[in-house]
């Protein structure tokens, strides 16, 4: 009788209410927050140490790219990483995490320097797109973005990406080629804003959440389509609420790739790294 | 990332039946004019806008030109609708009207005699947008080229990625720059042709990588659109901004080549290399 009273007693408590499912929009929203962790969250709670190293020996350091030697566990790293600021100076100074040309010529700079010495890469990717400026233009904005792709296809040291807010676009891209493609639960990956999307083939910006779901831009779709390889769990809530939860997560996930692919050979990852671009989207 | 299209029903008012506007200069001219100068502008030398099949012949050598991957076509994966109806119909439409399967058109040929990988982008397919099928036809064509010792030259003419294809039509501006990557590692050259336009995911891949990226007089080329960037900076863009010139000028342009002489170039060039 008593057993049977404490049972309908505990169920009698508030049961725990089913997680809501999120909507795309609901992600971009969470992807975009600005309480999110940034590049140097993520550095300060995944590397023991780091060096940043700037510019990109041709004209500028821009600071909408962030790069630098890092060590995660006993791992000697490079890691690059998009920077959006976490105060309203560095967003300006950073463009709000929209590089330059320059940002992309200083990642390649110094992958090649990795890439001599055998240090994996990393890379954290969170962005609205490459900038769209005078200068970036006149740089070769477009020139940058396309020699990244070129040459992350064949750098010959593992590549590991973490998609860990906005994945805008080919200035997302430019340095999302690797061997891993890991993305935060939500996190969001697109060819274009919901909102350009909306404006175009909706012709209306407010249509953005019916764009933002027709785009399939979800860590969940994006593993479907085969876009990327791995999911990596968020605490309750989003990232933003548990910075070393979140960070620890990655680290986690990164560590592990980064051992699994250092069992191959340079060759065996460029051929494994090329198989795999290749079956991008094949369905023919 | 932009693309174009006709509202469908729209009516063409009886003047532009007759008349063809150079979007450059806004001269006007009777169709036939503008026609028999090749679509080139006589007021202001503008290099218009050609199908696949008319630049292919300006471009091969007569008979030598023999498609291939024409059954590599477009892939509706993400069951893609908008507010103007679904992508699937769209691009059914674009098949049905323009014959051809995909924005780009490819082959091999002969040029003056030069054996060539030839790509040429229909800006009327989809706004020449980079779907899954565009990027497979070019990695397939850069893999054939490889295999058979060959150049290969695409003329680009694209508003970017085609969004109705998602994320994995961002990915083919990496599958395109990986298989071109992996071309001039096989000690083989190629010819990238920016004409009019060519923007967006286009130009941020295998349109800006080049061993030579060339383009006609005031082509648009560039990586973001004009709005974006004037809402950007707040600030009002040079009128020659984004053209061939400018790119020249800025270094990221070889060289400007007027259409009569593209031909005879391309297979001087191919000649320089021995091929």
């Amino acid at each position: 009788m008593a057993c049977k009273k404490t049972t309908t007693k505990a169920s009698a408590k508030k049961p725990v209410a089913p997680a809501k499912t999120l909507t795309a929009w609901d992600k971009v929203q969470i992807a975009r927050d600005a309480k999110r962790p940034h590049i140097f969250d993520f550095i300060a709670n995944v590397c023991s140490d780091f060096e940043e190293l700037h510019g990109d020996r041709l004209v500028n350091d821009d600071r909408g790219l962030v790069a630098g030697f890092g060590t995660i566990d006993d791992e000697k790293v490079l890691i690059l990483g998009h920077n959006k600021g976490a105060t309203i100076e560095e967003n300006m100074e950073s463009n709000f995490g929209m590089a330059n040309p320059d940002g992309y010529r200083k990642a390649m700079r110094l992958a090649k320097l990795a890439e001599r010495f055998h240090n994996p890469i990393v890379t954290f990717v969170d962005t609205p797109g490459a900038y769209p400026g005078r200068e970036a233009e006149e740089r070769g904005q477009a020139e940058a973005i396309a020699k990244s792709l070129e040459f992350f296809s064949g750098l010959k040291t593992p590549v590991v990406v973490v998609i860990t807010g906005e994945g805008g676009s080919g200035g997302a891209l430019a340095i999302a080629v690797g061997d891993k493609i890991l993305m935060m639960e939500n996190a969001v990956y697109s060819v274009i804003s919901p909102e350009g999307c909306a404006g175009i083939l909706w012709r209306d910006g407010k249509m953005a959440p019916q764009a933002a779901e027709a785009l399939k831009i979800t860590a969940d779709d994006l593993l479907k389509l085969g876009a990327i390889d791995e999911v990596v769990a968020e605490p309750a809530g989003g990232a933003h609420k548990n910075h070393k939860t979140a960070c620890a997560n990655v680290k986690k996930a990164v560590l592990k790739a980064i051992k699994e692919l250092k069992k191959f050979s340079a060759d065996e990852l460029l051929e494994a790294r090329y198989a795999k671009i290749r079956s991008y989207g094949n369905f023919y | 990332m932009s693309w174009f299209e006709k509202k469908e029903g729209a009516q063409i008012p009886p003047a532009k039946a007759l008349w063809a506007v150079c979007p450059k200069c806004k001269s006007h001219f009777e169709k036939s004019v503008w026609k028999d100068n090749n679509s080139i502008c006589p007021k202001c030398n503008y290099h218009g806008r050609l199908s696949a099949r008319e630049r292919i012949a300006q471009v091969a050598d007569e008979g030598t030109f023999a498609e291939v991957f024409r059954a590599v076509s477009y892939s509706d994966h993400l069951e893609f609708h908008d507010a103007t109806g679904d992508y699937k119909s769209k691009v059914e439409a674009t098949i049905k009207k323009s014959g051809e399967t995909e924005s780009i058109v490819m082959g091999t040929c002969e040029i003056e005699g030069h054996k060539a990988m030839l790509g040429v982008m229909d800006f009327s397919f989809m706004g020449g947008s980079l779907g899954t099928g565009t990027g497979e036809r070019i990695a397939r064509a850069a893999e054939q080229a490889i295999a058979e010792k060959r150049p290969l030259i695409i003329f680009c003419a694209s508003g970017g990625a085609r969004m109705h294809e998602g994320i994995l039509s961002l990915m083919q501006m990496t599958k395109t720059s990986a298989a071109i990557g992996r071309l001039k590692d096989a000690g083989l050259p190629y010819i990238a042709v920016c004409t009019d336009p060519t923007t967006g995911g286009v130009s941020a891949s295998f349109a800006m990588l080049g061993d030579i990226n060339i383009t006609e007089p005031k082509a648009l080329i560039g990586f973001a659109g004009r709005r974006v960037i004037e809402n950007t900076i707040k600030q009002k863009l040079p009128a020659d901004f984004q053209t061939a010139e400018y790119l020249e000028k800025h270094g990221f342009i070889d060289k400007i080549v007027e259409r009569k002489d593209m031909k005879h170039f391309l297979a001087k060039m191919m000649g320089f290399w021995g091929f």
